[in-house]
């Protein structure tokens, strides 16, 4: 036979249901699992007790797990993996997997299952795991037989990472893990699905019309999202903003796919997008979209949604294509690719950048810009969130790999911490989940152990997974939390003042804990900070602590409000500015 | 408009539950599905009839591909194609009715595949539209029970959905 010493002993390992599980991940390069254990999952457990190659991470909820292994593919571009028990263990899990699902992260996770037999009877701790996760993650498998394990392993981590990525959950029940029962083991290296090709190159006809659209454009804007991020595509968007000169705008997700200090980028888009953004997408004539869904938050009123433009649209999924919004050239394909034709057709076409083509556009973008959109009253004894936010900027060089919870310390985030590169920004967009800093910000801390690592929080917020503080104790994770305290559930609160007449209904925290007891009883450094004198010089003595885990628990003005803002069914030009703005009312 | 959308799935449990399931999720409305084994046992094919402009059918369309089971789609509607359905109707048939109701199973083609003294089971075939028409036709007040098979459709001409 002509198998190789290594084939040969590869073909003869002997394994169990649970042993081929830890297996399998180790040899699809699997660095972090991110698990809680319980009954249906001992068998594996106990495989991975015995491997020793691979590193487990303890957390103390399933929800954290999930967050946490998809802040570790936020921040690496590889899957995350997660490893739960049946029933409430695959329950907690789903919050997770349908917040990865949403943004569209490569997460592979393993929910343990009562026995086959047992299925269907109303087994202790059973849920059927693959109904409740079915409209929440790419794909779902139930295997019951130990020999389908491996290979639907392998097609759980083709289809995560593949085509527009997304979690896809395993479930494995209890007697296929079972350990006396052992088969020859085989990792599949490659995987062909009949049923599953995601596209990779762009249609170059399509293409070709998009750059006819492109340079005889007068008015044209890149609207950007966080397919740009995925599909590894920001070397090669910022080289064509180099060729074209045109401006950009990103949404939540895209943040840091192009440099958001350079001048030629307007500032996010959207509800809490900036006025120079949102006036560029109302006047614009070519706009071209890449990786980017048109969700609600970013288009605002659907009927006045870019009344002038001609629409190019790339993205990898087809059905997000003409979704929502009519598109005159679609074209399918992935960012990185698309762009790399995009870019050499349109060199072809203007060899030489022409500064004239644009120059009147640009022109009327710097009125827009010159309204200071994002100015905020910063006077007053107490610590405005956009100062917080600015000082975190100033503090951390911008380098942060900074994760979010959920509501306007996020938003405060998005507009005053410019982000230079990729996947720096990590936050819970399309669900907007509250409780997923923290844990995702152990992922990236996991990820990159000699880098900085904040979670920018809110009071409320940060108490949905507070319980991870042990985890990072327990792994002695150097993260700091930036907490904008304000006693309210600001966005609520915000929206409560601004519709219904400032009836605050059950938006104030009541009874918030000592946030640096509650630190320091965890083994934590806890600071509180309520002078905008004394923010720098804490934050840096914070910064400084290399080694610990650090909560800032920083009190700000109560009243702030995120603007500017589109109020909902509002368009892109019908934007409010703070109530300090002399032109406030733009509509 | 009326869609009948015809796709290839893979085999495996549960492929009709992401089906179904992507429907209610998304608010399409689906007029019928049904669903079978094909020739090929690893393959099931299922034909199924939406209502919605344009924009939405297409949508439905591209969200069934999405789909990892699916493996392969096509839009009946928009080529020449023959749609059938069947029916079953259980009928009242006394006296003066039964000759009736023998005529005009007649004239529709069917088949009646059950009798007792009081009742017939009637068998038709065809467009669902032709279906409709008999169960107009059919005098008020005699139809005990009916059960109808839902669409399916086959292309003409040589080309196949096959893989």
């Amino acid at each position: 036979m002509a198998l190789t010493d290594r084939q040969a002993d590869v073909a003869e390992m002997e394994l169990s249901g649970g042993e081929i599980v830890i297996q399998a991940l180790v040899d699809e390069g699997v660095e972090y699992v991110f698990g809680y254990p319980g009954g249906a999952v001992l068998h594996i457990y106990d495989a991975l007790f015995k491997n020793g190659s691979l590193k487990h991470i303890l957390v103390r909820h399933e929800q954290a797990a999930a967050h946490a292994a998809d802040g570790y593919a936020r921040a690496t571009g590889k899957c995350g993996v997660c490893l739960v028990t049946s029933g409430p263990g695959a329950t907690n899990a789903v919050t997770g997997i349908a917040t990865a699902f949403m943004d569209s992260i490569p997460m592979v996770v393993l929910t343990g299952q009562v026995p086959t037999p047992l299925i269907g009877s109303d087994a202790f701790q059973e849920v059927d795991t693959v109904g409740i996760t079915r409209p929440c993650v790419k794909h779902n498998f139930l295997v019951k037989d130990v020999r389908d394990l491996a290979v639907t392993i392998r097609k759980a981590f083709f289809i995560a990472t593949t085509g527009r990525p997304g979690p896809v959950v395993i479930d494995i029940p209890k007697d296929v893990t079972d350990p006396n029962i052992k088969i020859p083991y085989v990792y599949p290296r490659e995987i062909k699905m009949r049923s599953y090709n995601p596209v990779e190159k762009g249609h170059l006809g399509q293409i070709k019309k998009a750059v006819d659209l492109m340079v005889s454009a007068k008015r044209p804007v890149f609207y950007t999202g966080g397919g740009v991020v995925l599909g590894e595509g920001s070397a090669q968007l910022t080289e064509l903003i180099d060729a074209t000169g045109f401006p950009i705008t990103s949404t939540l997700m895209g943040l840091g796919a192009f440099p958001m200090t350079d001048r030629r980028f307007l500032g996010m888009l959207g509800m809490h997008g900036t006025y120079e953004a949102n006036m560029a997408m109302h006047e614009t004539d070519v706009l071209i979209a890449v990786g980017a869904r048109f969700d609600d938050r970013v288009t605002g009123k659907l009927e006045q949604f870019c009344p002038h433009a001609q629409i190019i649209h790339i993205d990898v999924d087809p059905s997000s294509i003409a979704k929502n919004v009519k598109v005159d050239v679609p074209i399918v394909g992935q960012v990185a690719s698309v762009l790399d034709d995009m870019l050499r057709l349109y060199r072809e076409r203007m060899p030489k950048p022409d500064a004239t083509q644009v120059a009147d556009w640009w022109a009327k973008i710097a009125e827009w810009r010159a309204r200071d959109s994002l100015s905020y009253d910063g006077s007053g004894p107490s610590i405005k969130p956009q100062f917080a936010v600015e000082t975190l900027y100033k503090v951390t060089n911008g380098e942060l790999y900074l994760t979010s919870d959920v509501g306007q310390h996020q938003m405060f985030a998005a507009q005053f911490y410019p982000f230079d590169k990729p996947r720096r920004w990590i936050n819970s967009g399309g669900l907007g989940t509250m409780g997923y800093g923290l844990p995702a910000a152990m992922g990236a801390q996991l990820a990159y152990p000699d880098a900085q690592v904040a979670c920018i929080t809110g009071d409320a917020s940060i108490l949905m997974c507070i319980q991870e503080l042990a985890t990072c104790q327990q792994y002695q994770l150097p993260i700091k939390v930036v907490l904008l305290n304000n006693g309210y559930m600001g966005m609520v609160r915000q929206w409560q003042e601004l519709f219904y007449e400032s009836r605050y209904s059950h938006s104030y925290v009541d009874a918030l804990p000592d946030f640096v007891k509650l630190s320091e009883s965890f083994g934590h450094v806890g600071m509180r900070i309520e002078r905008p004198q004394d923010l720098e010089d804490a934050m840096r003595e914070a910064f400084a602590m290399k080694d610990r885990f650090v909560f800032m628990d920083v009190i700000v003005d109560p009243t702030e409000n995120v603007y500017p803002m589109i109020i909902a069914g509002k368009g892109h030009h019908e934007m409010q500015l703070s109530p300090g703005h002399s032109d406030r009312e733009l509509a | 408009m009326r869609h009948i959308i015809a796709v290839l799935l893979e085999n495996e449990a549960g492929a009709l539950s992401r089906v179904a399931g992507l429907f209610s999720a998304r608010g399409y409305n689906i007029e019928s599905l049904t669903v079978a084994p094909t020739d090929d046992p690893t393959l099931s094919r299922m034909t199924l009839v939406a209502i919605g402009n344009d924009a939405i059918v297409e949508q439905i369309k591209k969200q069934l591909n999405k789909l990892i089971d699916t493996v392969k789609l096509l839009d009946l509607s928009e080529a020449p194609h023959i749609e059938r359905e069947m029916m079953m109707i259980k009928v009242r048939a006394e006296r003066q009715d039964r000759e009736e109701l023998k005529r005009l199973a007649d004239i529709f083609r069917a088949k009646i595949i059950d009798v007792t003294d009081t009742s017939y089971v009637i068998e038709l075939t065809g467009a669902s539209k032709k279906l409709d028409a008999f169960l107009d036709a059919v005098p008020e007040g005699l139809i005990i029970e009916v059960v109808r098979s839902g669409p399916t459709g086959i292309t003409r001409g040589e080309k196949g959905l096959s893989l």
